[in-house]
Protein backbone atom coordinates (compact mmCIF):
# COMPACT_ATOMS: atom_id res chain seq x y z
CA UNK A 1 0.00 0.00 0.00
CA UNK A 2 1.57 3.28 -1.21
CA UNK A 3 2.37 5.68 1.69
CA UNK A 4 -0.78 8.55 0.13
CA UNK A 5 -3.03 5.78 0.01
CA UNK A 6 -2.74 5.07 3.96
CA UNK A 7 -2.72 8.57 4.96
CA UNK A 8 -6.01 8.67 3.01
CA UNK A 9 -7.51 5.90 4.68
CA UNK A 10 -6.39 6.39 8.23
CA UNK A 11 -7.30 10.55 7.85
CA UNK A 12 -10.67 9.08 5.80
CA UNK A 13 -10.10 11.85 3.10
CA UNK A 14 -12.53 10.76 0.97
CA UNK A 15 -15.02 10.34 3.63
CA UNK A 16 -14.70 13.79 4.71
CA UNK A 17 -15.08 14.87 0.88
CA UNK A 18 -18.23 12.71 0.59
CA UNK A 19 -19.50 14.54 3.53
CA UNK A 20 -18.63 17.88 2.92
CA UNK A 21 -20.84 17.44 -0.59
CA UNK A 22 -23.60 16.10 1.64
CA UNK A 23 -23.62 19.15 3.54
CA UNK A 24 -23.58 21.65 0.27
CA UNK A 25 -26.46 19.39 -1.95
CA UNK A 26 -28.29 20.29 1.47
CA UNK A 27 -28.88 23.92 0.66
CA UNK A 28 -29.51 23.36 -3.09
CA UNK A 29 -32.92 23.98 -4.64
CA UNK A 30 -34.78 20.99 -4.64
CA UNK A 31 -35.23 19.02 -8.10
CA UNK A 32 -38.88 17.57 -7.10
CA UNK A 33 -42.32 19.27 -6.94
CA UNK A 34 -44.41 19.38 -3.78
CA UNK A 35 -47.19 17.43 -5.44
CA UNK A 36 -50.09 17.90 -3.85
CA UNK A 37 -49.80 21.29 -4.11
CA UNK A 38 -47.79 21.47 -6.99
CA UNK A 39 -48.12 19.92 -10.23
CA UNK A 40 -46.48 19.01 -13.70
CA UNK A 41 -47.07 20.24 -16.59
CA UNK A 42 -49.23 17.62 -18.92
CA UNK A 43 -48.56 16.53 -22.51
CA UNK A 44 -51.33 16.97 -25.03
CA UNK A 45 -51.87 13.02 -25.40
CA UNK A 46 -51.75 12.52 -21.62
CA UNK A 47 -53.41 9.43 -20.98
CA UNK A 48 -55.46 9.43 -18.18
CA UNK A 49 -58.98 8.84 -16.88
CA UNK A 50 -61.57 8.42 -19.77
CA UNK A 51 -64.01 10.20 -20.79
CA UNK A 52 -67.05 10.09 -23.26
CA UNK A 53 -67.81 13.01 -25.32
CA UNK A 54 -71.45 14.75 -26.92
CA UNK A 55 -71.27 17.29 -29.92
CA UNK A 56 -72.08 21.16 -29.19
CA UNK A 57 -75.68 20.40 -29.58
CA UNK A 58 -75.69 17.79 -26.99
CA UNK A 59 -75.84 14.97 -28.84
CA UNK A 60 -73.63 11.66 -27.61
CA UNK A 61 -70.72 10.92 -30.44
CA UNK A 62 -70.73 7.46 -29.75
CA UNK A 63 -72.24 5.60 -32.41
CA UNK A 64 -71.72 2.43 -31.09
CA UNK A 65 -69.47 0.67 -33.66
CA UNK A 66 -67.54 -1.16 -30.81
CA UNK A 67 -64.00 -0.76 -32.70
CA UNK A 68 -62.96 0.43 -29.20
CA UNK A 69 -64.50 -2.94 -27.91
CA UNK A 70 -62.92 -4.81 -30.40
CA UNK A 71 -59.61 -3.21 -30.02
CA UNK A 72 -58.86 -2.98 -26.32
CA UNK A 73 -56.00 -5.12 -25.16
CA UNK A 74 -57.15 -5.88 -21.61
CA UNK A 75 -60.88 -6.26 -23.03
CA UNK A 76 -62.02 -3.73 -20.61
CA UNK A 77 -64.75 -2.27 -22.69
CA UNK A 78 -68.35 -3.80 -23.03
CA UNK A 79 -70.61 -2.21 -24.92
CA UNK A 80 -74.58 -3.02 -25.95
CA UNK A 81 -76.71 -0.98 -28.45
CA UNK A 82 -79.67 -1.04 -29.37
CA UNK A 83 -81.67 1.16 -32.41
CA UNK A 84 -83.23 4.85 -31.00
CA UNK A 85 -86.42 5.81 -32.24
CA UNK A 86 -84.91 8.19 -34.87
CA UNK A 87 -82.92 5.40 -36.44
CA UNK A 88 -79.59 5.94 -34.87
CA UNK A 89 -77.66 3.64 -33.72
CA UNK A 90 -76.79 4.52 -29.55
CA UNK A 91 -75.36 2.81 -26.57
CA UNK A 92 -77.61 1.88 -23.85
CA UNK A 93 -74.71 0.30 -22.09
CA UNK A 94 -71.05 1.81 -22.10
CA UNK A 95 -68.66 0.05 -19.52
CA UNK A 96 -65.38 0.53 -18.66
CA UNK A 97 -63.53 -1.58 -15.96
CA UNK A 98 -60.77 1.03 -14.83
CA UNK A 99 -58.91 -2.15 -12.85
CA UNK A 100 -58.62 -3.92 -16.02
CA UNK A 101 -57.62 -1.32 -18.37
CA UNK A 102 -54.10 -0.61 -18.90
CA UNK A 103 -54.18 2.85 -20.54
CA UNK A 104 -52.45 2.11 -23.30
CA UNK A 105 -54.75 4.83 -25.91
CA UNK A 106 -56.20 2.49 -28.62
CA UNK A 107 -59.63 2.78 -27.78
CA UNK A 108 -59.65 6.63 -28.51
CA UNK A 109 -57.18 5.94 -31.33
CA UNK A 110 -59.75 3.85 -32.61
CA UNK A 111 -62.76 6.08 -32.63
CA UNK A 112 -63.89 7.46 -35.89
CA UNK A 113 -65.72 9.87 -34.12
CA UNK A 114 -63.56 10.89 -31.46
CA UNK A 115 -66.32 10.10 -28.83
CA UNK A 116 -63.84 8.05 -26.46
CA UNK A 117 -60.83 9.86 -25.46
CA UNK A 118 -58.52 9.70 -22.66
CA UNK A 119 -58.23 13.05 -20.77
CA UNK A 120 -55.47 14.90 -18.15
CA UNK A 121 -56.76 14.05 -15.30
CA UNK A 122 -55.11 10.84 -13.20
CA UNK A 123 -56.03 11.96 -9.52
CA UNK A 124 -59.38 9.53 -9.82
CA UNK A 125 -57.78 7.04 -6.99
CA UNK A 126 -61.05 5.21 -4.65
CA UNK A 127 -61.35 3.52 -1.39
CA UNK A 128 -63.53 0.59 -2.89
CA UNK A 129 -63.39 -1.32 -5.95
CA UNK A 130 -66.99 -0.69 -7.14
CA UNK A 131 -65.98 2.45 -7.85
CA UNK A 132 -64.04 2.18 -10.37
CA UNK A 133 -66.64 0.19 -12.55
CA UNK A 134 -67.28 3.48 -14.67
CA UNK A 135 -70.72 3.11 -16.31
CA UNK A 136 -72.01 4.76 -19.35
CA UNK A 137 -73.23 7.86 -17.03
CA UNK A 138 -70.05 8.26 -15.32
CA UNK A 139 -67.75 8.65 -18.34
CA UNK A 140 -70.44 10.94 -20.33
CA UNK A 141 -70.19 13.02 -16.89
CA UNK A 142 -66.51 12.94 -17.26
CA UNK A 143 -66.92 14.25 -20.46
CA UNK A 144 -69.06 17.11 -19.97
CA UNK A 145 -66.72 18.33 -16.71
CA UNK A 146 -63.45 18.10 -18.96
CA UNK A 147 -64.67 19.10 -22.79
CA UNK A 148 -62.51 22.52 -22.84
CA UNK A 149 -59.35 20.71 -22.00
CA UNK A 150 -60.22 17.54 -23.83
CA UNK A 151 -61.36 19.97 -27.25
CA UNK A 152 -58.67 21.86 -27.16
CA UNK A 153 -56.10 18.89 -26.87
CA UNK A 154 -57.44 17.32 -29.93
CA UNK A 155 -57.14 20.27 -31.97
CA UNK A 156 -54.03 20.57 -30.50
CA UNK A 157 -52.43 17.38 -31.89
CA UNK A 158 -55.14 17.50 -35.30
CA UNK A 159 -52.02 18.02 -37.55
CA UNK A 160 -50.51 14.77 -36.08
CA UNK A 161 -53.46 12.45 -36.54
CA UNK B 1 -46.18 4.84 55.71
CA UNK B 2 -46.94 8.01 53.96
CA UNK B 3 -43.17 9.33 53.41
CA UNK B 4 -42.86 5.55 51.53
CA UNK B 5 -45.60 6.78 49.18
CA UNK B 6 -44.52 10.48 48.85
CA UNK B 7 -41.37 8.82 47.50
CA UNK B 8 -42.94 7.02 45.16
CA UNK B 9 -44.42 9.65 43.70
CA UNK B 10 -41.70 11.64 42.94
CA UNK B 11 -39.82 8.71 41.47
CA UNK B 12 -42.61 8.39 39.03
CA UNK B 13 -43.09 12.00 38.12
CA UNK B 14 -39.42 12.14 37.70
CA UNK B 15 -39.26 9.39 35.48
CA UNK B 16 -42.07 10.40 33.31
CA UNK B 17 -40.34 13.79 33.25
CA UNK B 18 -37.48 12.36 31.82
CA UNK B 19 -39.37 9.34 29.67
CA UNK B 20 -42.13 11.41 28.08
CA UNK B 21 -39.72 13.94 26.74
CA UNK B 22 -37.75 11.29 25.51
CA UNK B 23 -40.23 9.43 23.65
CA UNK B 24 -41.47 12.76 22.30
CA UNK B 25 -37.59 13.11 20.71
CA UNK B 26 -37.66 10.18 19.61
CA UNK B 27 -40.70 11.20 17.05
CA UNK B 28 -39.15 14.45 16.41
CA UNK B 29 -35.49 12.51 15.48
CA UNK B 30 -37.51 10.06 13.04
CA UNK B 31 -38.79 13.28 11.62
CA UNK B 32 -35.01 14.96 11.31
CA UNK B 33 -33.80 11.55 10.40
CA UNK B 34 -35.87 11.29 7.21
CA UNK B 35 -35.82 15.00 6.42
CA UNK B 36 -32.01 15.23 6.23
CA UNK B 37 -31.46 12.38 4.24
CA UNK B 38 -34.28 14.22 1.67
CA UNK B 39 -32.64 17.34 2.18
CA UNK B 40 -29.08 15.70 0.59
CA UNK B 41 -30.95 13.88 -1.85
CA UNK B 42 -32.56 17.34 -2.89
CA UNK B 43 -35.56 15.35 -2.11
CA UNK B 44 -38.46 17.50 0.09
CA UNK B 45 -38.66 14.94 2.80
CA UNK B 46 -41.84 14.56 4.92
CA UNK B 47 -43.70 17.99 4.99
CA UNK B 48 -47.30 17.75 4.68
CA UNK B 49 -48.86 16.58 8.34
CA UNK B 50 -48.55 19.78 10.73
CA UNK B 51 -45.74 22.63 10.34
CA UNK B 52 -42.69 21.15 8.15
CA UNK B 53 -44.41 17.97 8.44
CA UNK B 54 -43.74 17.85 12.62
CA UNK B 55 -46.09 15.32 12.89
CA UNK B 56 -45.66 12.90 10.55
CA UNK B 57 -43.92 10.40 12.91
CA UNK B 58 -46.65 10.62 14.94
CA UNK B 59 -49.53 10.04 12.08
CA UNK B 60 -46.89 7.25 11.34
CA UNK B 61 -47.18 5.63 14.76
CA UNK B 62 -51.05 6.24 15.09
CA UNK B 63 -51.12 4.26 11.76
CA UNK B 64 -48.97 1.60 13.22
CA UNK B 65 -51.54 1.20 16.19
CA UNK B 66 -54.38 0.56 13.91
CA UNK B 67 -52.75 -2.30 12.13
CA UNK B 68 -53.21 -5.73 12.87
CA UNK B 69 -50.44 -7.38 14.65
CA UNK B 70 -49.94 -10.51 13.03
CA UNK B 71 -47.96 -13.37 14.58
CA UNK B 72 -46.48 -16.20 12.43
CA UNK B 73 -47.97 -19.48 13.16
CA UNK B 74 -44.49 -21.48 13.89
CA UNK B 75 -43.29 -18.85 15.84
CA UNK B 76 -42.12 -18.90 19.67
CA UNK B 77 -44.96 -16.41 20.62
CA UNK B 78 -43.99 -16.03 23.81
CA UNK B 79 -40.44 -15.08 22.70
CA UNK B 80 -42.06 -13.31 19.37
CA UNK B 81 -44.23 -10.61 21.55
CA UNK B 82 -41.40 -10.10 24.58
CA UNK B 83 -38.39 -9.04 21.57
CA UNK B 84 -39.69 -5.84 20.60
CA UNK B 85 -40.68 -5.08 24.67
CA UNK B 86 -37.36 -6.10 25.61
CA UNK B 87 -35.55 -3.84 22.61
CA UNK B 88 -37.88 -0.81 23.95
CA UNK B 89 -37.17 -1.06 27.30
CA UNK B 90 -33.52 -1.27 27.52
CA UNK B 91 -33.48 1.89 25.22
CA UNK B 92 -35.21 3.63 27.90
CA UNK B 93 -33.76 3.05 31.16
CA UNK B 94 -30.76 3.51 29.96
CA UNK B 95 -31.89 7.05 30.17
CA UNK B 96 -32.03 6.83 34.14
CA UNK B 97 -28.24 7.54 34.20
CA UNK B 98 -27.71 10.37 31.62
CA UNK B 99 -27.21 13.62 33.64
CA UNK B 100 -28.69 16.75 32.23
CA UNK B 101 -27.49 19.23 34.74
CA UNK B 102 -25.93 19.22 38.04
CA UNK B 103 -28.64 18.33 39.90
CA UNK B 104 -30.86 16.79 37.45
CA UNK B 105 -30.17 12.64 36.70
CA UNK B 106 -32.34 10.42 37.84
CA UNK B 107 -29.72 8.03 39.14
CA UNK B 108 -26.38 9.47 40.65
CA UNK B 109 -25.16 6.30 40.61
CA UNK B 110 -21.29 6.22 40.97
CA UNK B 111 -21.10 3.05 38.27
CA UNK B 112 -23.07 5.12 35.92
CA UNK B 113 -20.78 4.40 32.89
CA UNK B 114 -21.07 0.67 33.83
CA UNK B 115 -24.86 0.61 33.94
CA UNK B 116 -25.21 2.20 30.61
CA UNK B 117 -22.25 -0.25 29.35
CA UNK B 118 -24.24 -3.33 30.70
CA UNK B 119 -27.63 -2.15 29.71
CA UNK B 120 -26.71 -1.66 25.67
CA UNK B 121 -24.74 -5.03 25.86
CA UNK B 122 -28.30 -6.15 27.02
CA UNK B 123 -29.73 -4.61 24.12
CA UNK B 124 -28.87 -7.70 21.78
CA UNK B 125 -31.03 -10.04 23.18
CA UNK B 126 -33.88 -7.89 21.26
CA UNK B 127 -32.68 -8.66 18.66
CA UNK B 128 -31.82 -12.27 18.98
CA UNK B 129 -34.85 -13.31 20.59
CA UNK B 130 -36.67 -11.47 17.90
CA UNK B 131 -34.92 -12.89 15.02
CA UNK B 132 -34.79 -16.54 16.45
CA UNK B 133 -38.54 -16.41 17.56
CA UNK B 134 -40.00 -15.58 14.25
CA UNK B 135 -38.61 -19.58 12.90
CA UNK B 136 -38.04 -18.14 9.60
CA UNK B 137 -34.57 -17.86 7.56
CA UNK B 138 -33.89 -13.97 7.11
CA UNK B 139 -34.78 -12.63 10.62
CA UNK B 140 -31.90 -15.58 11.81
CA UNK B 141 -29.64 -14.47 9.48
CA UNK B 142 -30.36 -10.62 10.34
CA UNK B 143 -30.06 -12.12 14.03
CA UNK B 144 -26.85 -13.75 13.43
CA UNK B 145 -25.65 -10.54 11.90
CA UNK B 146 -26.41 -8.39 14.16
CA UNK B 147 -25.67 -10.04 17.18
CA UNK B 148 -21.83 -10.92 15.47
CA UNK B 149 -21.92 -6.87 14.86
CA UNK B 150 -23.31 -5.42 18.09
CA UNK B 151 -20.94 -7.86 20.32
CA UNK B 152 -17.40 -6.75 18.16
CA UNK B 153 -18.26 -3.13 18.01
CA UNK B 154 -18.99 -3.24 21.95
CA UNK B 155 -15.43 -4.22 22.56
CA UNK B 156 -13.89 -1.07 20.95
CA UNK B 157 -17.01 0.73 22.50
CA UNK B 158 -15.56 -0.34 26.02
CA UNK B 159 -11.40 0.39 25.38
CA UNK B 160 -12.52 3.64 24.06
CA UNK B 161 -14.22 4.44 27.41
CA UNK B 162 -11.52 2.99 29.35
CA UNK B 163 -9.43 5.99 27.93
CA UNK B 164 -12.09 9.03 28.95
CA UNK B 165 -12.22 6.98 32.45
CA UNK B 166 -8.43 7.53 32.87
CA UNK B 167 -8.67 11.05 32.60
CA UNK B 168 -11.48 11.05 34.82
CA UNK B 169 -10.70 8.90 37.90
CA UNK B 170 -14.70 7.73 38.14
CA UNK B 171 -17.20 5.99 36.82
CA UNK B 172 -19.76 8.59 37.37
CA UNK B 173 -21.15 10.74 34.33
CA UNK B 174 -21.56 13.85 36.41
CA UNK B 175 -17.91 13.41 37.11
CA UNK B 176 -17.30 12.65 34.10
CA UNK B 177 -18.88 15.55 32.55
CA UNK B 178 -16.97 17.90 35.34
CA UNK B 179 -13.82 16.67 34.51
CA UNK B 180 -14.48 18.36 31.39
CA UNK B 181 -14.53 22.17 32.59
CA UNK B 182 -11.54 23.18 31.36
CA UNK B 183 -10.73 21.04 28.07
CA UNK B 184 -13.46 18.44 26.15
CA UNK B 185 -12.38 15.10 25.99
CA UNK B 186 -12.61 15.62 22.29
CA UNK B 187 -9.41 18.15 22.05
CA UNK B 188 -6.72 15.45 23.45
CA UNK B 189 -9.22 12.09 22.42
CA UNK B 190 -10.08 13.21 19.28
CA UNK B 191 -9.32 9.98 17.32
CA UNK B 192 -10.88 8.22 20.08
CA UNK B 193 -14.31 10.28 19.10
CA UNK B 194 -14.14 9.25 15.91
CA UNK B 195 -13.65 5.92 16.58
CA UNK B 196 -16.62 5.94 19.11
CA UNK B 197 -19.17 7.52 16.46
CA UNK B 198 -18.17 4.67 13.96
CA UNK B 199 -18.52 2.51 16.52
CA UNK B 200 -21.80 3.94 17.86
CA UNK B 201 -22.65 3.82 13.93
CA UNK B 202 -22.34 0.00 14.38
CA UNK B 203 -23.98 -0.83 17.66
CA UNK B 204 -27.26 0.83 16.95
CA UNK B 205 -27.42 -1.09 13.25
CA UNK B 206 -27.09 2.61 11.33
CA UNK B 207 -25.93 2.40 7.84
CA UNK B 208 -22.97 2.38 6.55
CA UNK B 209 -23.52 -1.46 9.24
CA UNK B 210 -27.01 -1.61 8.96
CA UNK B 211 -26.19 -5.35 7.32
CA UNK B 212 -28.86 -6.50 10.27
CA UNK B 213 -31.60 -5.12 8.27
CA UNK B 214 -29.70 -4.69 4.81
CA UNK B 215 -33.30 -4.68 2.94
CA UNK B 216 -31.19 -5.94 -0.41
CA UNK B 217 -30.67 -9.13 1.03
CA UNK B 218 -31.98 -9.88 3.77
CA UNK B 219 -36.02 -7.94 3.59
CA UNK B 220 -36.03 -6.42 6.76
CA UNK B 221 -33.59 -8.54 8.72
CA UNK B 222 -34.72 -9.20 12.43
CA UNK B 223 -38.37 -7.61 11.90
CA UNK B 224 -38.61 -8.98 8.96
CA UNK B 225 -41.87 -11.01 10.61
CA UNK B 226 -43.55 -8.41 12.46
CA UNK B 227 -46.27 -5.72 11.87
CA UNK B 228 -48.21 -3.08 13.77
CA UNK B 229 -47.55 -2.00 17.24
CA UNK B 230 -44.68 -4.27 17.75
CA UNK B 231 -42.49 -3.46 14.48
CA UNK B 232 -43.46 0.30 15.57
CA UNK B 233 -41.64 -0.98 19.04
CA UNK B 234 -38.46 -1.84 17.32
CA UNK B 235 -38.29 1.21 15.28
CA UNK B 236 -39.13 3.49 18.49
CA UNK B 237 -36.59 1.02 20.45
CA UNK B 238 -33.84 1.40 18.06
CA UNK B 239 -34.03 5.49 17.57
CA UNK B 240 -34.20 5.33 20.91
CA UNK B 241 -30.69 3.82 20.98
CA UNK B 242 -29.68 5.89 18.43
CA UNK B 243 -30.55 8.81 20.79
CA UNK B 244 -28.39 7.45 23.41
CA UNK B 245 -25.51 6.77 22.16
CA UNK B 246 -25.10 10.23 20.55
CA UNK B 247 -26.37 11.23 24.45
CA UNK B 248 -23.16 9.23 25.71
CA UNK B 249 -21.01 10.49 22.74
CA UNK B 250 -21.91 14.05 24.06
CA UNK B 251 -21.21 13.28 27.84
CA UNK B 252 -17.95 11.51 27.22
CA UNK B 253 -16.33 13.55 24.69
CA UNK B 254 -18.60 17.08 24.26
CA UNK B 255 -18.66 18.33 27.60
CA UNK B 256 -22.42 17.05 28.80
CA UNK B 257 -24.34 20.08 30.02
CA UNK B 258 -21.31 22.56 29.77
CA UNK B 259 -21.37 25.88 27.49
CA UNK B 260 -18.41 25.64 24.85
CA UNK B 261 -17.04 28.64 26.39
CA UNK B 262 -17.62 29.57 30.22
CA UNK B 263 -18.37 33.34 29.58
CA UNK B 264 -21.62 35.90 29.47
CA UNK B 265 -24.06 35.01 26.63
CA UNK B 266 -23.29 30.96 26.85
CA UNK B 267 -23.52 30.20 30.13
CA UNK B 268 -26.37 31.67 30.34
CA UNK B 269 -28.06 29.32 28.84
CA UNK B 270 -29.02 26.11 30.91
CA UNK B 271 -27.02 23.01 31.19
CA UNK B 272 -30.34 20.90 29.98
CA UNK B 273 -30.07 23.22 26.61
CA UNK B 274 -26.72 22.93 25.92
CA UNK B 275 -26.99 18.34 25.91
CA UNK B 276 -29.59 18.47 24.11
CA UNK B 277 -27.18 20.77 21.27
CA UNK B 278 -24.68 18.67 21.42
CA UNK B 279 -27.09 15.54 21.27
CA UNK B 280 -29.04 16.96 18.07
CA UNK B 281 -25.75 17.80 16.61
CA UNK B 282 -24.30 14.09 17.11
CA UNK B 283 -27.46 12.74 15.68
CA UNK B 284 -27.45 15.05 11.86
CA UNK B 285 -23.84 13.89 11.78
CA UNK B 286 -25.65 10.00 12.15
CA UNK B 287 -28.47 11.42 9.64
CA UNK B 288 -25.66 12.71 7.50
CA UNK B 289 -23.50 9.87 7.55
CA UNK B 290 -26.37 7.83 6.62
CA UNK B 291 -26.33 9.78 3.30
CA UNK B 292 -23.56 10.25 2.43
CA UNK B 293 -22.15 6.38 2.74
CA UNK B 294 -22.72 3.25 0.87
CA UNK B 295 -23.17 -0.32 3.27
CA UNK B 296 -19.93 -1.96 4.31
CA UNK B 297 -19.27 -5.84 3.42
CA UNK B 298 -19.57 -8.03 6.02
CA UNK B 299 -16.10 -9.21 6.19
CA UNK B 300 -15.19 -5.20 5.71
CA UNK B 301 -17.37 -4.90 8.45
CA UNK B 302 -15.61 -7.50 11.03
CA UNK B 303 -11.96 -6.29 9.95
CA UNK B 304 -13.00 -2.83 10.93
CA UNK B 305 -13.77 -3.86 14.18
CA UNK B 306 -11.65 -6.55 15.01
CA UNK B 307 -8.28 -6.02 13.41
CA UNK B 308 -8.59 -1.98 13.26
CA UNK B 309 -10.12 -0.15 16.13
CA UNK B 310 -9.48 -2.36 18.98
CA UNK B 311 -5.34 -2.64 18.29
CA UNK B 312 -6.04 0.93 17.56
CA UNK B 313 -7.75 1.81 20.62
CA UNK B 314 -5.71 -0.40 22.83
CA UNK B 315 -2.66 1.32 21.87
CA UNK B 316 -4.42 4.83 22.78
CA UNK B 317 -4.99 3.57 25.86
CA UNK B 318 -1.32 2.60 26.16
CA UNK B 319 -0.42 6.15 24.87
CA UNK B 320 -3.03 7.87 27.52
CA UNK B 321 -1.93 6.07 30.72
CA UNK B 322 1.77 7.06 29.70
CA UNK B 323 0.71 10.30 29.09
CA UNK B 324 -0.30 11.04 32.14
CA UNK B 325 1.94 9.17 34.34
CA UNK B 326 4.51 10.69 32.66
CA UNK B 327 3.45 14.26 33.35
CA UNK B 328 1.86 12.87 36.57
CA UNK B 329 -1.67 14.71 35.55
CA UNK B 330 -3.29 11.22 36.56
CA UNK B 331 -6.66 12.09 38.38
CA UNK B 332 -7.67 11.04 42.16
CA UNK B 333 -3.83 12.13 43.63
Amino acid sequence: MKISRLLKTIFMIDFVTGLLIAIKETFKTKKTINYPFEKGSLGIRSRGEHALRRYPNGEERCIACKLCEAVCPAQAITIESKERDDGSRKTIRYDIDMLKCIYCGLCEESCPVDAIVQGPNFEFATETREELYYTKERLLENGDRWENILAANIKADSSHR
Amino acid sequence: MDSYFLILFTEIYKILFLLVPVLVSVAMIVWLDRRVWAFVQKRRGPNVVGPFGLFQSLADALKYIFKEVIIPASSNKLVFVLAPVVTMTLALISWAVIPFSEDFVLADINVGILYLFAVSSLGVYGIIMGGWASNSKYPFLGAIRSAAQMVSYEVSIGVIIINVLLCVGSLNLSDIVMAQQNLWFVIPLFPMFVIFFISALAETNRPPFDLPEAEAELVAGYQTEYSGMMYAMFWLGEYANILLMCAMGAVLFLGGWLSPIDIFPFNAIPGPFWLIFKILFLFILFALVKATVPRYRYDQLMKLGWKIFLPFSLFYVVLTSSFLLYFDLLPGK
